[in-house]
């Protein structure tokens, strides 16, 4: 299934880029996720990726509950791929990754070494994902070699670098010998970091392990400013994300010349069917960027748009 | 000499050497091992007039072989898609000057310096990212490392968890600046600067520092984002980006971390029964008194706890010379103690 998933990837004649929609990476209540990936389904997405990626406590939905979900998608057209917790770090935190590694119903994601661990030994193949530290040709070929399939590059990487480690016209093929597809995070709060810390929690005074699940509160995480009031940073649970979104909408060419074939839209609580629509519209219809760049902006969403890592900048950065 | 039981065996002191000099001093006052790197990007401590040329290293290594003690080169970083070959050959000098292990983080580099030198040993370094025994045991399946220093977010149950399930040698933290976010997995610093530990060695570069003057005070940037504001009589710390103060719901506070050290001098009969194998001391951007007064304190508590652990103790004149070598003077037990979480 897979396999012939990535020849369409290829096929000629065919959408030039395929749309992901990434995890949703802040805590949102069981009924606003089944009403979100409602719409999802029926959107212009080709992929969505589903699972609870940042706090093991987080319990609206559970394993069952995402393959349900991973089900009616598929029965929808879409391609489910499920994931499971960037920083692993009990055993009943590897309990989750076992069962997914092990359940090969549909491709899993890897977010760190113990999904690498357990993937590769099941002998599965596995998109590498955004968490999954490479920056060079090599790395990529050795996680090519162990069952790698697809990769998210690492979201500071710049295209041109993008470029260098999977280039169209000499890509790194999988064990199957099918060319990697190459995914960008083309949209959304960038994932900066992770700590054992809740910072939510800390923020409302509360102990990580009492922390009244206060997340939920925030359906797109708590704003962190400078002190001059600049949005700068999101507080989401362990993860620290930008403000501002990541939008690669203006970058269609660079995208294509680096390979990319994949774009990964990161949810967004509101306005994320005109994200969808809008990257549908540009990026495969040949819609005019500027038109996107602006539609996107009249969704004022906070921190505005910054797209400064794609250009081997500072990620903070605009380049127009 | 036979070997002690796994329990009783006192860890390793591994102490940084940013300079040759820093080197001698932690080795004579009595680090088993330091770690040191080369004078460009192959390292996480990539700032200008620090680390090592070839020749430093091999009169470090003479100094360091000719006293039973070890040296560690870190080779930390991920080697750049456009030129990695640095990093290679930066893992062939490493061999050829004698280093008795490497400290390495990027598959790349573990893959050559595998197949290059099979014999070679290797220590997953923090940068990593291993926070599992399943982590560890992928990187020893593919790579055979034999130690892995453990990021510095877990706590001490979760310590002990991993070194149940592993036969690899763990390293732990023991002293110095801390991390809160997960190392190897910290994007802060190159959001703000375009510089991060992964893509260049560096977090919070220097040259995108800026102190200002102003009538309130002075005020800190980095790439002219406002880190921190500083009331004039108020102690000013380097501004890393994650020890600034930031509003948050209309509160301005350290949002992320306060500006405290590591230091769990007094977990280390803890850390010595669950069987941690060395214990790593933070900062090669310090001085070399820094450095030689940090392991002076270090040998003598690890030679304490080792001796008699249930009569262990803090002794009050360790305290107070790493509170006054810590940066921003505070302690804290970072993840390892409970509260924390």
């Amino acid at each position: 299934m897979n396999a012939d998933m990535e020849e369409r990837d290829m096929a000629p004649g065919k959408r030039e880029f395929r749309l992901t929609v990434g995890p949703v990476l802040t805590y949102w209540s069981r009924t606003e996720l089944m009403h979100f990936y409602a719409r999802v389904a029926e959107s212009a997405a080709d992929t969505v990726v589903l699972g609870e990626v940042v706090c093991s406590r987080r319990h609206e939905m559970k394993a069952d509950d995402w393959l349900g979900l991973a089900r009616d998608l598929r029965a929808a057209g879409k391609e489910p791929v499920l994931t499971g917790l960037a920083l692993v770090e009990s055993e009943s935190d590897l309990r989750l990754l076992r069962r997914l590694a092990q359940d090969d119903e549909f491709l899993v994601e890897a977010g760190d070494g113990s999904a690498l661990q357990l993937l590769s030994q099941a002998g599965r193949p596995f998109v590498i994902g955004p968490h999954v530290n490479v920056y060079n040709r090599e790395a990529l070929e050795f996680h090519a070699r162990i069952g790698g399939c697809r990769w998210v590059a690492p979201a500071e990487l710049p295209l041109r670098d993008i470029a260098r480690i999977n280039p169209p016209d000499d890509p790194v093929r999988g064990r199957d010998e099918i060319a990697l597809p190459t995914e960008a995070w083309a949209f959304g709060r960038l994932p900066l970091a992770f700590s054992a810390r809740c910072f939510t929690a800390r923020h409302h005074r509360l102990r990580k392990d009492d922390c009244g699940f206060r997340c939920r509160d925030d359906a797109d995480g708590l704003l962190l400013s400078t002190s001059e009031g600049q949005p700068f940073l999101t507080l989401n649970g362990i993860q620290t994300q930008s403000a501002a979104q990541q939008c690669l909408i203006g970058d269609r060419g660079a995208l294509r010349a680096a390979g990319v074939s994949r774009l990964r839209l990161s949810p967004v609580a509101r306005g994320f069917e005109t994200v969808i629509a809008c990257f549908e519209r540009v990026m495969n219809g040949g819609a005019d960027p500027a038109e996107g760049v602006r539609e996107l902006r009249a969704l004022a969403l906070p921190g505005g748009l910054v797209n400064g890592f794609a250009h081997a900048l500072a990620g903070v950065d605009w380049v127009a | 000499m036979t070997e002690p039981s796994l329990a009783a065996r006192a860890p390793d002191l591994v102490c940084p050497a940013g300079s040759l000099r820093a080197l001698q001093l932690a080795i004579d006052a009595g680090a088993d091992a330091v770690y040191l790197g080369l004078r460009n990007a192959t390292n996480a401590r990539n700032f200008a007039g620090l680390n090592f040329s070839d020749d430093q290293i091999r009169e470090g290594v003479e100094y360091a072989h000719a006293r039973g003690r070890q040296v560690l080169m870190a080779l930390n970083t991920y080697a750049r898609a456009d030129d990695p070959s640095p990093w290679f050959r930066a893992v062939d000098t490493a061999v050829a000057l004698g280093a008795d292990a490497l400290i390495v983080a990027d598959t790349a580099v573990m893959a050559h310096a595998r197949r290059a030198h099979p014999r070679l040993r290797l220590h997953l370094s923090v940068q990593a990212s291993a926070t599992s025994y399943e982590a560890i045991e992928f990187h020893r399946t593919h790579f055979g490392i034999q130690r892995a220093v453990l990021p510095r977010v877990l706590t001490l149950s979760q310590v002990g968890y991993v070194l149940r399930h592993t036969d690899v040698e763990i390293e732990v933290f023991g002293f110095g600046s801390l991390c809160v976010m997960v190392e190897g997995r910290c994007a802060l610093s190159s959001y703000a600067t375009g510089a991060s530990p992964n893509n260049a060695g560096v977090c919070s570069p220097p040259s995108a520092v800026r102190w200002q003057e102003t009538d309130a005070g002075v005020d800190v940037r980095l790439n002219g984002l406002l880190i921190d504001r500083y009331a004039p009589d108020e102690p000013r710390g380097y501004p890393t980006l994650c020890k600034g103060r930031f509003i948050v719901d209309g509160e301005r506070d350290y949002a992320l971390e306060e500006p405290t050290s590591l230091n769990t001098i007094a977990l280390l009969p803890e850390l010595i029964r669950l069987g941690v194998r060395a214990v790593k001391i933070e900062g090669r951007q310090r001085s070399p008194a820094y450095v030689q007064q940090v392991t002076r304190v270090w040998r003598a508590a690890i030679d304490a706890a080792a001796a008699e652990p249930a009569r262990y103790a803090v002794q009050p004149g360790w305290t107070a010379t790493l509170a006054h070598l810590a940066e921003g003077q505070q302690h804290t037990l970072g993840a390892l103690d409970r509260p924390w979480r």
